[in-house]
């Protein structure tokens, strides 16, 4: 209702009411800025008419450190970059010194890969799933995506060592191997994960207050999404079917059956926040099915191929992009002989994503501002590096 | 419970005496409040030492600020979440504000241009507040510490600490057991006897709180 | 269209502004450009019907100081990664700047994903790319010396009270 006048070309406010531009500063510290994003909205009464994002409140410094460790030390820097997703970027980060070095991955290393970014796939959309209801005012789906994800955490747990920050794939395959207590523990959660999914359904998907806040809100047309540069479940939203795993695949991943959903309109328009939030919720039960093959026809050998104990790499420079949660995450390598890298660019998607919310937060209510930024789903670590 | 026997003869008011000259100890008073319970002398009145009653309502309500910097912030709200549940020890009450909050965690990396917003926000909480730092990065700068050049080494130079919570990042079993000790810091506070009764000599065990 | 096709054809529009083919021992292929006709290649290869790079994937900036072997110049590099998902090929465009003045035209006027790159690569590196709409720091405080990620960065004793080590 509030929000057909607000789309609508009348003016809101009578003549006779005078009202004044307010700048409101949401953020670093707001709870549903993710983390450490500053905004400045620029309002007029409830409409945001320019909202200007300020980053690099938890600039870590990845890049140059780095530069001054060897290459086989950066995979744990990886891990904090997207913290919600470390199998996926450690992933990312060896495919690209393996790339550059030459490095052969043994098969049951790649499948075991494949398994574990999947699973850390799921893990960062349950996350992305209870955070953006906590966003939107329900608590509840909070603590159902916390119950699914403590069981991948805990398979995490037996096979790294870690429960967040897991530093499993290294350079020339993985940490350890997959015991069959593990993957039992992986085929128990898929019944239980595709047991809780049609309930999250029915509790927020089809939820008619989530509904009219995020059906029509925040939409992105497909080529304005690629202009930005927008990648992942924000690109897939908006109607553009494009997917690392499917498109250019790495690690193994052509072995696999899988779909790549893309946003349909289902509820509102195309590429609005309900599309983008539909995608990572349809793209859980793809990972399932990729998680399942990889169980089921897990080839036999080796879990790490031969590398040399001190890594020096040959002059070159390798760009590798993956699939994150979040979109293409991709490292820019360059090596110039030595055991460190001379460069190791992170192109992280949540940055990248980030980047198109003064496009799109305009115009727009102040709840809508939540609702668009829970919908990108954006992880601060990456953004700042 | 009403006729405990066992308890060295004594009368309530050596028994009220006892317990006053030690408000840490809970378990004095309690008696005391048994026995005046047997004595029949009332039922609906309790008599408590101010001190162990203030630090009984602190420790067992902390409300921490909802305020996460890095990755550490994910095991807080997994502490906070379905499996670990850190209602269970009275502090699971999130507040958005600093204003409304006892206890910030610090969790996760402290930036330099992240600074000066962590030290305003303990500014603008209200006494008395604790601070908590959660992980390696908060308590020393962590993995970032030597080539870091944005990140701050240790929180605790710009604000005073409580409990430090090592790990990168710390489990949530770390985080619940640095809130038991928080508690029992809380519970060995003196703040009326501090705030009225000046001691003899002017010799003072505790901070600030 | 592999690269190579692509530098031919940049080669046959643009000439002596594009560098030469070498395929490099290991790893990615890239092709130099003079700093002078970054921009109109960059339309070229957005515009150009038969190359369509609608998508803009990294702008990013190298610092070559220190590097080992003969092509170890004093120098910076600014790298464009794109990607046309039109035509499902890819292209890698460097331009070489001198250290002490590097500036480049920006490409943020035609993708607007280059505006946080760019911003970043200024921040990070220093490099002034001529044209961008906000050019100011990004991740770094606004007054912040120097920029960190160039090889003789030196960092700061202290920065407003907080100590470095």
């Amino acid at each position: 209702m509030i929000h057909k006048e607000a789309q609508s070309s009348e003016p809101i406010l009578h003549d006779s009411l005078q009202s004044e531009e307010l700048l409101v500063n949401m953020g670093p510290q707001h709870p549903s800025t993710h983390g450490v994003l500053r905004l400045v909205v620029r309002t007029d009464g409830e409409m945001v008419r320019e909202t200007v994002p300020y980053i690099g409140y938890l600039h870590r410094c990845f890049e140059k450190i780095t530069e001054s460790v060897t290459y086989a030390q950066g995979v744990p820097y990886t891990d904090r970059l997207d913290y919600l997703a470390s199998m996926n970027n450690a992933l990312a980060f060896c495919l690209g010194v393996e790339k550059l070095g030459g490095f052969a991955v043994p098969e049951r290393a790649a499948w075991l890969r494949v398994i574990v970014a999947e699973l850390n796939r799921i893990a960062s959309h349950l996350i992305s799933f209870g955070t953006y209801a906590l966003d939107l005012g329900a608590f509840t789906p909070f603590l159902y995506g916390f119950r699914e994800r403590e069981a991948i955490l805990s398979i995490f747990e037996k096979l790294s060592g870690g429960r967040l920050l897991y530093h499993y794939p290294r350079i020339g395959g993985v940490r350890a191997d997959l015991t069959p207590e593990v993957a039992g523990d992986i085929r128990r959660f898929l019944v239980q994960m595709r047991k809780a999914w049609p309930e999250y359904n029915e509790l927020l998907s089809e939820n008619a207050i989530f509904v009219k806040r995020t059906a029509n809100v925040g939409v992105i047309s497909g080529a304005r999404a690629i202009a930005y540069g927008l990648t992942g479940p924000c690109l897939r939203g908006s109607g553009v079917r494009f997917d690392l795993r499917k498109n250019k695949p790495y690690s193994a991943y052509e072995r696999f059956d899988f779909s790549v959903p893309v946003g349909a309109g289902i509820k509102g328009a195309v590429g609005d926040c309900w599309d983008r939030y539909w995608v990572r919720m349809v793209e859980i039960m793809e990972s399932c099915k990729i998680v399942e093959q990889a169980l089921d026809g897990l080839p036999k050998g080796e879990i790490r191929g031969k590398t040399p104990r001190v890594l020096k790499l040959p002059k070159g420079q390798v760009y590798v992009p993956c699939e994150n949660p979040r979109g293409e995450l991709g490292f820019y390598i360059i090596s110039d002989g030595k055991t460190e890298p001379l460069r190791c660019k992170a192109r992280g998607p949540s940055f990248c994503n980030l980047s198109i919310t003064s496009e799109v937060c305009r115009d727009v209510l102040i709840a809508d501002v939540v609702a668009i930024l829970g919908s990108i789903d954006i992880v601060l670590g990456e953004v700042d590096r | 419970m009403d006729k405990s026997d066992n308890n060295p003869p004594q009368t309530a008011e050596q028994m009220l005496r006892a317990a006053v000259q030690d408000p840490r100890d809970l378990t004095r008073y309690l008696t005391y409040l048994n026995t005046i319970k047997s004595e029949g002398l009332s039922t609906s009145v309790m008599v408590v030492p101010l001190d162990a009653a203030i630090n009984w309502a602190r420790a067992s309500s902390i409300w921490p600020l909802t305020f996460g910097l890095a990755c550490c912030a994910i095991e807080m709200m997994a502490v906070g979440a379905s499996r670990f549940d850190l209602d269970r020890f009275g502090a699971g009450a999130f507040r958005p504000t600093p204003r409304q909050a006892d206890l910030m965690i610090v969790a996760g990396t402290v930036t330099y241009k992240m600074m000066p917003r962590v030290k305003r926000l303990y500014e603008q909480m209200p006494e008395p507040k604790f601070v908590m730092a959660m992980g390696a990065c908060t308590v020393g700068g962590g993995p970032y510490c030597k080539f870091g050049y944005h990140v701050v080494k240790g929180i605790d130079r710009f604000i005073p600490v409580d409990v430090y919570v090592p790990g990168c990042p710390p489990r949530p079993e770390a985080l619940i057991d640095a809130l038991l000790a928080l508690q029992r810091k809380i519970a060995t506070g003196r703040p009326i006897i501090e705030r009225y009764a000046k001691p003899a000599g002017g010799g003072k065990d505790g901070g600030a709180q | 269209m592999t690269m190579e096709t692509i530098h031919a054809l940049l080669r046959e529009r643009f000439g002596e502004a594009i560098g030469e083919w070498p395929p490099p021992e290991t790893g990615d292929p890239w092709i130099g450009v003079k700093a002078e006709a970054y921009h109109d290649v960059a339309r070229f290869l957005r515009d150009d019907p038969a190359l369509k790079f609608d998508y803009l994937r990294l702008v990013s900036a190298v610092d070559w100081m220190g590097s080992s072997g003969a092509e170890s110049a004093e120098r910076l590099s600014s790298v464009l990664h794109l990607y046309s998902f039109a035509r499902d090929h890819e292209v890698t465009i460097a331009v070489d700047l001198p250290r002490d003045a590097a500036r480049l035209a920006s490409v943020a006027d035609l993708w607007p994903a280059a505006n946080w790159h760019e911003r970043e690569a200024y921040d990070m590196m220093g490099i002034v790319y001529e044209g961008h709409p906000d050019l100011r720091r990004i991740l770094l405080p606004e007054d912040w010396e120097g920029h960190p990620l160039r090889k003789d960065y030196v960092q700061p004793e202290e920065y407003h009270g907080i100590p470095n080590v």
